[in-house]
C-alpha cells in the first residue's frame, strides 16, 4: 500500500513539475530591500551595550543572519520538510523540528531513521538565526556547519554527501528550484547548506505578549505574569542573568547539574568537543522563546513539566550531581528558596513568552513527492531501539 | 536680563511640565509608577513600604523625602526579592533607606543614564546597588552596609562614576566586572572581607573590563571573614585584601590610603584566582598594563591567608605585602609603578615605572551628553510603531504576504475600524487562499481601534479614491506615511 502511495505521489510530482514556483515576497518579519530579505523589529530600534544583543526590555538583539533571497528561503522551506533528505526517504528535518511542537519533537531524546535514538533533546528553531553556536554543547558556530551533524549521523538522518546531492539531482523539480534561487551556482552541497540556513533563519518569534509589554504596552501582561516577570528578573532567582532578554539566552555555556533520565550516564556537554574538564556538563543556556511548546526540558528531557524545570533551580546548588562526580556548578545555580507561588508565577511569565504569528507553512507536497506528514510523524509512530552512539558517554 | 530671556525661552520650549506624585505612608510606591510618565518625580514620605518596585518606563525619578531625620524606609522582611528593579533610561532613585530585601537593593537591567545617590541600604541580601547592562551612570553618596556579596556591583556596564559611597561590614565593598571607562573615586570602604574589586567574571556575555581609575579612596582594615553564599564567585576572595585587579586592562590606581588589610593592601593577580569555575577561552585572563601611581599605604599583611604567607616565606617574612602580583602575567614590565621602593611588595620585581603621574586630567567617566535616550513617545507612535512591527509583517500595502494587502482590507472596511478591531480580537477564516490569522485579543479594545483606523489610513489618497468608487467618505483623519 505504502509503496503504491509513493509511485502515485512520484507520478503526481512530475505532472506538477511545471507550477513549481518559489515565493518572491519575504517570509513575515523580513523586508525586501535590493532584491535579499533584510529582518525587521521594533527591536531593530534599540541599542545594546557593547552591541552584544541582550540586557533588558527595550534592547537590541545580536546581529540576525539575513540577506538571503526570498527565493533561497522558500528553497530552503521545501527541504527542510522534505523526507528525500535522509538517507532512507523516513524522516525529515521537521521529524525532530516539528512547527506545532514549537520546532521540537516533544521527545526527551530525538528519533533519526530506523527508530534510532539520538543523544540528546532537540532544540527548537525559533530564533536560531541570532545565535552564534549551536548544538547544545555548543560545537558548531554556523547553521551550515550544524546541519551537517544531523544530516549525516547515522542514528539521524542517516544521509551521505553524495547520496543527498544525487537524489536532489536526479529529481528536476529541484534542479529547476535551484536554478530560480541561485541562478547559475545551481544545486551543490553548499546551495543545499544555504537554503536550509535561511529558511531556518527566517523563523522568527518576537511578537509575544511579552515583546509588547517590552515595548511599553504594559496592559498586555496580567499582574501575575508581570510578578512572574520580577521574579525571572530578581537577582534571587536569578533567571534573567543567563536567559537574557530579547533572546532570553546569553549565549554562553552553563554548568547546572540536572539530572539525568534513570539509566543514563553523566552527559558531559561541552568537555566533549573542548576537553575542558571545567566544562564537564556544561551546556548552552538555550532560548526560552516558545518554551511552553518544547517539553520535555534540558539536554536530555529530564523534565516533563515548566514546573518541574523551575523547581530544579531551587532545590539546591548541585543536588542532582551523581556522587562521586565533581562538577565547576555555575555561580548563579544557589539556594534561592523561591516558594511554590514563586515557581507557579515563574510558569506564568513563561508562558507569556509563546509567540507563532510568523509560522511558515508547511508544504502540502514537496519535490520528491514523499509524504510531508508522515515525516512529520516519524517520531510518533517509529519503535524506538534504544542505541548509544556518538560523542556522549 | 540676556540671561533672563534664556531661561525664559528654555521653560518655554519644555514640552511636558513634569510632575510631582507623593506617595504618603500606608500607600504603594509601585502605583505611583504605574501612573507616572515621562519626567515625573515621585516623592516618598516618610514612612514603611513593603513592596518591590519595578520601573520598565524612561524618565522617571523616585525620591525619598527626609523629614527631621525620618527616612522612607523600603522594608523586605528577609522575604521580598528585590527592593527596585528598573530597566528604563534616565531612572534616578534617591534618598531611600533600603533594608532586608533576599536580591538586591536597587538592581537596574539595561536603563542608561541612570543616578542612584543619597541613599542608605543595609542588607539587602546579594548586592546593594547592581547596575547592569547600563551605560552612563552615577553612584554616589550612598551608605551601604551588610551585604553578603557586592554592597556596590557595577556589572557589564560603560561609563560609569561610582563617588562618595561608604561601604562596610559587606564581603566586597565596591565590584567594577567586566564594565570599561569606570571612575572609582573617594569611597570609603572599610572592614568589608575586600575593599574594590575590579575584575573580568568568565563566562559573561560582555568579556572585557578596562579604562578604570580608582582613586583617593580610604581602603581601611577590610578583614571581615568571608560570609558570602557557597559557590558564589566572591566566596572565594581571600579575607583580609584592599584591592584586587584580577584578569582587568588600563587600570590605575591613584592616591588612595590603603592600610590595615591583613592579607595584602593590592592583589594583581589573573582568573586564576578565582578556581573551580568553568573556563571561558573569550575571556582573555591576564591582567595588563596596570598602573600603581601614588599612594599611600601601610600596616598591611599583619596576618595573610596561608598562600600569601608561603609566598612571602620565600623572601623571609612572615607578613604580606602592601602589593602582591601572584602570578607570572601580572608580574610583567607592562604594569608600572612609581616610587615602588616605599611599599612592601611581592612579584613587582619586573614592573617598569609609570611614564605619568597622575590622572586628575580625567575629572568624569560620564558622557557629556545622554547615552541614547529615548524619544518621547505619543499615542500615535505608539500606534504607529505597533503596526509596523506586527501587523506590518504580515500586511503590505498594496503587496500579496502572508495576509492579504493593506488596500484590499481598506477597500473592505473603509468605514468600519470596528470591524477590523474585532476580527483582531476573534480572527475566522475569511480568505481561502491565505493562512489563519493569529489573535491579537491581548491588546485592549482601545488599541486594536486604533491600530485599525491607522491601517485604514495607510496612505490615504489611495482610500480617497476607494472611497470615491463607494460613494463615502473614509473615517480618516490622521495623515500618515
Amino acid at each position: 500500500m505504502r509503496c503504491w502511495l509513493v509511485v502515485l505521489s512520484l507520478c503526481c510530482a512530475a505532472a506538477w513539475a511545471d507550477d513549481w514556483r518559489l515565493k518572491t515576497v519575504c517570509p513575515p518579519g523580513f523586508v525586501s530591500d535590493s532584491g535579499v530579505c533584510r529582518f525587521s523589529s521594533l527591536y531593530s530600534d534599540y541599542p545594546s551595550l557593547q552591541d552584544a544583543g541582550m540586557g533588558g526590555l527595550k534592547v537590541g538583539l545580536p546581529t540576525p543572519r539575513d540577506g538571503f533571497t526570498a527565493q533561497q528561503i522558500d528553497l530552503g522551506r521545501l527541504l527542510f520538510f522534505d523526507p528525500m533528505l535522509s538517507g532512507d526517504g523516513s524522516v525529515s528535518c521537521a521529524s525532530c523540528h516539528q512547527p506545532d511542537k514549537g520546532f521540537t519533537d516533544g521527545r526527551a531524546l530525538s528519533r533519526g531513521i530506523h527508530g534510532q535514538t539520538a543523544e540528546r533533546s532537540a532544540p527548537s528553531l525559533w530564533n536560531v538565526g541570532f545565535l552564534q553556536t549551536l548544538f547544545w554543547d555548543a560545537r558548531a558556530s554556523s547553521l551550515e556547519q550544524q546541519l551537517l551533524g544531523p544530516l549525516y549521523a547515522e542514528h539521524e538522518m542517516g544521509n551521505t554527501p553524495e547520496q543527498l546531492l544525487a537524489s536532489l539531482r536526479g529529481n528536476p523539480i529541484y534542479t529547476d528550484l535551484f536554478k530560480q534561487a541561485f541562478g547559475d551556482k545551481g544545486l551543490t552541497l553548499d546551495t543545499i547548506y544555504t537554503a536550509l540556513a535561511a529558511f531556518e533563519a527566517s523563523l522568527i518569534s518576537l511578537n509575544s505578549r511579552y515583546d509588547l509589554y517590552a515595548h511599553g504596552f504594559h496592559e498586555v501582561l496580567s499582574e501575575p505574569e508581570i510578578e512572574g516577570m520580577n521574579i525571572f528578573r530578581s537577582f534571587v532567582a536569578r533567571c534573567g542573568e543567563c536567559h537574557t532578554p530579547p533572546l532570553f539566552t546569553n549565549q554562553q555555556l552553563a554548568v547546572l547539574g540536572t539530572p539525568e533520565p534513570a539509566g543514563r550516564p553523566l552527559d558531559i556537554g561541552a568537555e566533549g568537543p573542548t576537553g575542558d574538564r571545567s566544562l564537564r556538563g556544561g551546556f548552552k543556556v538555550p532560548t526560552l522563546r516558545n518554551i511552553e511548546l518544547t517539553a520535555p526540558y534540558m539536554h536530555s528531557g529530564r523534565f516533563k513539566t515548566l514546573r518541574e524545570t523551575v523547581e530544579f533551580y531551587t532545590k539546591g546548588r548541585g543536588h542532582a550531581v551523581p556522587e562521586g562526580e565533581h562538577l565547576s556548578i555555575h555561580w548563579h545555580i544557589w539556594d534561592p528558596k523561591l516558594t511554590d507561588t514563586e515557581l507557579d508565577r515563574l510558569v506564568d511569565f513563561l508562558k507569556t513568552l509563546t509567540d507563532q504569528s510568523f509560522m511558515p507553512v508547511i508544504p502540502e507536497r514537496v519535490p520528491s513527492g514523499l509524504s510531508v506528514a508522515d515525516a512529520l510523524d516519524h517520531s510518533e509512530t517509529v519503535e524506538s531501539t534504544p542505541v548509544a552512539m556518538g560523542d556522549s558517554p | 536680563m540676556k540671561k533672563i530671556t534664556l531661561l525664559l525661552s528654555l521653560l518655554l520650549c519644555m514640552p511636558v511640565l513634569a510632575n510631582d506624585i507623593v506617595v504618603k505612608d500606608g500607600e504603594s510606591i509601585q502605583a505611583a509608577v504605574n501612573k507616572a510618565v515621562n519626567g515625573d518625580v515621585i516623592l516618598v514620605q516618610p514612612g514603611t513600604y513593603r513592596e518591590s518596585v519595578y520601573i520598565d518606563k524612561d524618565n522617571i525619578t523616585l525620591r525619598g523625602v527626609v523629614v527631621e531625620g525620618e527616612w522612607p524606609v523600603m522594608e523586605g522582611d528577609h522575604k521580598l526579592n528585590d527592593a527596585i528593579l528598573y530597566s528604563g533610561n534616565n531612572v534616578t532613585v534617591e534618598w531611600l533607606k533600603i533594608m532586608h530585601y533576599k536580591g538586591n537593593a536597587i538592581m537596574g537591567q539595561s536603563g542608561n543614564n541612570y543616578v542612584i545617590r543619597n541613599n542608605w541600604i543595609v542588607d539587602t541580601g546579594v548586592y546593594g546597588i547592581f547596575p547592569q547592562y547600563g551605560k552612563n551612570g552615577l553612584i554616589e553618596y550612598n551608605v551601604l552596609s551588610g551585604i553578603e556579596d557586592a554592597a556596590i556591583y557595577v556589572g557589564m556596564c560603560d561609563n560609569v562614576d561610582v563617588k562618595h559611597n561608604e561601604v562596610f561590614d559587606s564581603v566586597a565593598g565596591i565590584e567594577i566586572e567586566n564594565t570599561r571607562h569606570a571612575l572609582v573615586e573617594n569611597n570609603y570602604a572599610h572592614n568589608n572581607t575586600a575593599g574594590i574589586l575590579v575584575f573580568i567574571t568568565p563566562g559573561l556575555p560582555i568579556k572585557t573590563a578596562y579604562d578604570i581609575i580608582v582613586r583617593n579612596n580610604f581602603v581601611v582594615n577590610n578583614n571581615t571573614p568571608n560570609f558570602g553564599a557557597p559557590g558564589s564567585i566572591v566566596s572565594k576572595v581571600p579575607v583580609g585584601v584592599g584591592m584586587v585587579v584580577m584578569a582587568a586592562d588600563d587600570v590605575k590606581i591613584e592616591g588612595n590610603i590603603i592600610t590595615g588589610n591583613q592579607t595584602a593592601g593590592i592583589v594583581i593577580t589573573d582568573l586564576a584566582f578565582v578556581t573551580d569555575v568553568a573556563s571561558d577561552t573569550e575571556s582573555e585572563p591576564n591582567p595588563d598594563n596596570i598602573q600603581i601611581l601614588d599612594n599611600l599605604m601601610f600596616n598591611n599583611g599583619a596576618d595573610p591567608v596561608a598562600e600569601v604567607k608561603a609566598a612571602m616565606l620565600t623572601k623571609f617574612k612572615t607578613t604580606g605585602p602592601d602589593i602582591l602580583a601572584n602570578v607570572g602575567s601580572a608580574q610583567e614590565p607592562d604594569n608600572c609603578i612609581l616610587n615602588a621602593e616605599r611599599y612592601t611588595s611581592f612579584g613587582i620585581g619586573k614592573w617598569s615605572k609609570c611614564d605619568i603621574t597622575t590622572t586628575a586630567d580625567v575629572k568624569t567617566y560620564l558622557l557629556p551628553a545622554d547615552a541614547a535616550p529615548r524619544e518621547i513617545e505619543t499615542d500615535a507612535d505608539r500606534v504607529a510603531r505597533l503596526y509596523k512591527g506586527i501587523c506590518a509583517g504580515c500586511h503590505a500595502y498594496n503587496l500579496r504576504m502572508i495576509g492579504p494587502p493593506a488596500m484590499a482590507i481598506q477597500a473592505q472596511y473603509y468605514d468600519n475600524p470596528q470591524g477590523i478591531a474585532d476580527y483582531l480580537a476573534n480572527p475566522v477564516k475569511k480568505r481561502p487562499d491565505f493562512p489563519p490569522m493569529p489573535s491579537q485579543g491581548h491588546l485592549s479594545e482601545e488599541l486594536r481601534l486604533k491600530v485599525a483606523e491607522y491601517m485604514l489610513c495607510l496612505s490615504p489618497k489611495k482610500l480617497e479614491a476607494v472611497a470615491a468608487t463607494q460613494g463615502q467618505v473614509a473615517k480618516c483623519e490622521k495623515p500618515s506615511n
